[in-house]
């Protein structure tokens, strides 16, 4: 018997279920992308079978870290840049749970960008959606590492001499086995990129364009948008790596030339997740770590029986 | 000196071999009866570089290195830099005979490698005229000839280990019990031949000394471990099944002796990309329902301090380790300080509320262990052990009985799924997982992520009682005094429980030595040395760092006249703690501080004290400092 029933319960799940009947309310500024990931979510999490408490969704630090203060499941707002290692190892210690880990441009590529790299090279089972706004929003508009080589704001005035981080090729490089970017401007596409995401057994990364008009000033950022899937301007072999690779340099590049792509750009279904690789090694339990707590019948070895090595 | 105890130093380079040889002899010692301490220093280097292992045998209970040493083994560098000629960094090969010389006692002996040892090299060294005057005797052996002719070259520790037992008298059979556990087939015989021989060949020597392998028994079995050891096998015992962390000398001994261990156990290790993230997934772990640890030394715990203070705050409870090492930053890798004590205590902004202790020996880093994880899982709060590189690497004999223990799995202030039925819910029917009734000792329940009826939001913000962000002024008064009011709770747990703290000498001494962590076991030799010589002092080794042992602090500062503070860094920092804590004794407490790289040893501790009570004008001959009272 399972200590936690939340998980595989397989009721019809309301998708009304993860909005907070009492407060609060989202304090994000009106017109703010990331309305739009919360929504997209919501709508995404009932149609992969999901109940609210079955679900972690771990945040970091920004405007987007809030996204779990109006989702109603299980959240942990860890600290700037850290939801990664965090969800990590919930989804070790009990790999029933759906594991959505979140957080901005800021703090997934830059301040957090090492755990990006591993966990993607890991291939770890879960979902990590950048709220990618190309800038700061939280501290008040600073230059972030997506910005337009360019960018003016306070702390860089005469505007930034660095390119922007490629996003799309560096997830591909270091390992995610789904890749894909949406925007806040598509809501329909966005909430069909998630429920992907999720049901992939691997690292998915979801750059999810959310336009943040108190300080990149326009609210109509990402329009007019493109899916490279629909258009017939774009054909590439998404399960190829070198399409797939220049794909995304096109998109990147792009969009600081005012053309906004979107789509899926990278899946490979066969990479086993880190979870699988680790198991078949012999290094992850059957049993999850956290049930074994609950389980008053469970053996627990002792270090007395270890000893012998040192007599 | 005394002369009952063995002191041995096997001296090489790294890479040499010397760890497992020693290891094994000591071992060996331990199955004859005696009580065992090992001392190990080496440089922050794979291969090459000067390294030995000191083994203290003796038939009487021994806590610490002895003062100096009785019997060389000086196998040579084979693995030196410019083995011929004099580099910039000197004859290499040489330094495990030249460089050991100056601590050897008086009387003792020498063996040395002559096959890999340049015969005129060593007469370079004026040995002949040096053992004249301190009496030691001399016994150059061709070990790597030996070696060479059954089995291969590095087999010289073998021959190395068969001439010294034939010299002390001491009988092969555990020896040789302990090598066909480890080893087999041709290597095993050509092993065994050579150590044989070794041993043979002793009877054609023309000895000349009197050491003798000392005589003990033990009542019960007995098992060799180090404080790196304890410390894991306390976690395991406490039910830990959950490790992340990074390589950093020296908390890898305890990182890797449970990531070999875990998966054999049910258990998740993991080595991840930074401390940071190492921390981190302890947090995620713990929070997910594991008992989770991690740990680093100085530089790594550093990278710490966010995720620690994430802990804290959102009430997750984990245990850290905190290996300490000589510092400032990089410092001296492989060398023991107790540098780190503030760093410990207070790193993390805000207010911190967290646990820390510092065990003094091995079978304390066991308990205190056992300890940490059931006050943080029962407390909700972050448990730190701090210890350093001496305690880490030092083996010692403990009672194998001492371990036949329950285990203690139990996840602590964690409510079941039907305990959340009838726990307070808000109206969105999140869990009041930090609600404002029912906090017994400061202590708000806690739901596990995917069970029914437990959903809540973590947060490292300031936050209301399920969890939503919050700035509200009576909420945060509120919140912040439950979490600070654990501490008197836990202080005043361990004071009803046995106490961590352990004392020696007689109660009505005169002058106090006060230390912590691992200084405690030198310390408590030059007690019983003191008081040997007719001195009227005592000891305390302090464990409770945070929340401090006050109430036995007092007590025992109360009793004497003057206090010493002895600790392994050059800043008191535990005194400061004290007299910081207590809000007195700034007159009466004296420090005795040594930050050379190299622990205490009991004659320094004991010329200190006399220094000290002579009014301490005279320099000390060691590398301390005494530093005296305010006002003095
Ligand atoms: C260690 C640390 N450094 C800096 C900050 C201040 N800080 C909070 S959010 C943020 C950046 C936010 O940008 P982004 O991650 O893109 O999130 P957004 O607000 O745009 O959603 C910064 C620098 C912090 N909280 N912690
Ligand atoms: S500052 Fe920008 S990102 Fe933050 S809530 Fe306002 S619009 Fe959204
Ligand atoms: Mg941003």
């Amino acid at each position: 018997m399972s200590a936690f029933n939340a998980i595989g319960d397989d009721r019809e799940i309301d998708r009304d279920e993860y909005t907070p009947s009492v407060e609060p309310q989202p304090t994000w500024c009106p017109g703010c992308g990331d309305f739009s990931v919360l929504k997209a979510l919501k709508q995404a999490l009932p149609e992969v079978g999901r109940n609210p408490e079955e679900v972690l969704c771990v945040t970091g630090i920004g405007c987007s870290g809030k996204l779990n203060s109006y989702l109603d499941s299980y959240g942990f707002h860890t600290i700037h840049g850290r939801s990664l290692p965090v969800a990590r190892a919930a989804k070790l210690a009990n790999p029933g749970l759906e594991v959505i880990a979140a957080g901005g441009d800021g703090d997934g590529y830059g301040i957090g960008g090492n755990h990006f790299i591993h966990s993607a090279r890991e291939n770890h089972d879960m979902t990590y959606i950048v709220f990618n706004n190309e800038v700061f929003g939280l501290t008040k508009g600073q230059t972030s590492p997506t910005s337009p080589k360019g960018h003016k704001s306070k702390t860089q005035p005469s505007g930034s001499a660095k390119d922007p981080l490629r996003p799309l090729s560096m997830s591909l490089t270091a390992g995610s086995s789904y890749v894909a970017r949406t925007a806040a401007v598509n809501p329909n596409q966005a909430k069909e990129i998630l429920v992907e995401a999720m049901e992939h057994d691997g690292f998915a990364h979801v750059d999810f364009l959310t336009q943040c008009p108190t300080w990149n000033k326009d609210a109509r950022q990402y329009v007019p948008y493109v899916d490279v899937q629909e258009s017939d301007d774009y054909d590439f072999d998404i399960t190829d790596r070198r399409e797939a690779a220049e794909m995304m340099y096109e998109t990147e590049s792009a969009l600081y030339e005012g053309e906004v792509l979107t789509g899926r750009y990278y899946v490979d279904e066969d990479r086993p997740s880190y979870q699988e690789e680790k198991r078949a090694l012999g290094e992850l339990p059957d049993e999850p770590v956290a049930e074994r707590y609950f389980d008053d019948d469970a053996e627990w070895e002792r270090s007395y029986d270890l000893l012998e090595r040192h007599t | 000196m005394t002369t009952d105890e063995l002191i041995w130093r096997i001296a090489g380079g790294s890479g040499d071999g010397i760890d497992s040889t020693s290891q094994n002899f000591a071992k060996a010692l331990m199955r004859s009866g005696l009580d065992v301490f090992t001392h190990r220093h080496y440089p922050s280097r794979i291969r090459g570089g000067h390294t030995y292992v000191e083994i203290r045998a003796a038939g009487h209970d021994v806590q610490s290195r002895g003062d100096g040493y009785n019997f060389l083994l000086a196998l040579g560098d084979s693995f030196a830099r410019n083995p011929q000629d004099e580099a910039y960094y000197g004859n290499e090969e040489l330094k495990p005979l030249s460089e050991n010389l100056d601590d050897l006692n008086e009387g003792g002996i020498i063996v040395y490698d002559e096959g890999l040892l340049d015969e005129d090299d060593v007469a370079e060294l004026d040995l002949e005229a040096r053992a004249e005057e301190n009496g030691w005797h001399v016994y150059p052996v061709d070990l790597r000839d030996l070696a060479k002719e059954h089995g291969r070259e590095v087999m010289r520790n073998t021959a190395g280990v068969g001439v010294t037992a034939g010299l002390i008298g001491m009988d092969l059979a555990h020896i040789e019990d302990l090598m066909e556990d480890a080893m087999s087939g041709d290597v095993l015989e050509a092993n065994l031949q050579i150590l044989q021989e070794a041993y043979e060949m002793v009877d054609e020597f023309d000895t000349s000394h009197d050491l003798t392998v000392p005589e003990g028994s033990h009542e019960t079995e007995q098992a060799l471990l180090s404080g790196s050891n304890a410390i894991a096998y306390g976690a395991i015992d406490a039910g830990c099944r959950f490790i992340s962390g990074y390589p950093m000398t020296p908390w890898t001994d305890v990182f890797t002796i449970l990531s070999q261990n875990f998966p054999d156990m049910g258990g998740v290790a993991e080595q991840v990309e930074d401390e940071i993230a190492a921390a981190a997934l302890a947090v995620g772990a713990s929070h997910a329902g594991a008992k989770a640890m991690s740990g680093s030394s100085g530089g790594g715990f550093a990278l710490m301090s966010e995720p620690l203070g994430l802990a804290e705050m959102t009430e997750t409870p984990i245990v850290l380790l905190e290996a300490m090492r000589a510092g400032p930053s990089t410092g001296m890798p492989t060398k023991p300080e107790q540098g780190d004590l503030e760093h410990v205590l207070y790193t993390s902004q805000g207010d911190s509320s967290r646990v820390v202790f510092a065990p003094g020996n091995v079978e304390e880093a066991y308990e205190q262990t056992r300890i940490a994880f059931e006050i943080a899982y029962d407390y909700q709060i972050p448990a730190i052990i701090v210890y350093d590189q001496k305690l880490s690497g030092e083996n010692t004999n403990v009672d194998v009985e001492f371990f036949d223990r329950e285990p203690a799995p139990d996840l602590g202030s964690t409510l079941t799924e039907d305990e959340l039925k009838e726990a307070a819910h808000d109206a969105s029917g999140k869990f009041e997982r930090f609600g404002y009734d029912d906090n017994e000792r400061g202590v708000s329940q806690r739901s596990i992520p995917g069970q029914q009826g437990g959903r809540y939001l973590a947060t490292g913000n300031e936050h209301s009682p399920v969890g939503h962000i919050s700035e509200d002024p009576d909420n945060r008064v509120f919140q912040m005094e439950r979490r600070l009011e654990k501490l008197e709770h836990i202080r005043d747990d361990l004071d009803e429980g046995e106490t961590n703290q352990t004392y020696v000498g007689p109660d009505d001494a005169d002058y106090g030595l006060i230390t912590w962590g691992s200084s405690q076991g030198a310390v408590f030799e030059a007690v019983s040395r003191l008081n040997d010589e007719g001195h009227s002092v005592k000891a305390i080794g302090v464990s409770d760092m945070m929340p401090l042992a006050e109430d036995e602090l007092v007590e025992f500062i109360e009793s004497v006249d003057e206090a010493m503070v002895v600790e392994m860094n050059a800043t008191a920092q535990f005194r400061g703690l004290i007299q910081k804590e207590l809000g007195r004794y700034g007159e009466k407490l004296t420090s005795l501080l040594k930050y050379n790289g190299n622990p205490f040893e009991p004659a320094e501790i004991v010329e200190s004290y006399e220094i000290r009570l002579d009014g301490g004008a005279a320099e000390p001959s060691a590398q301390v400092r005494i530093e005296p009272a305010a006002g003095d």
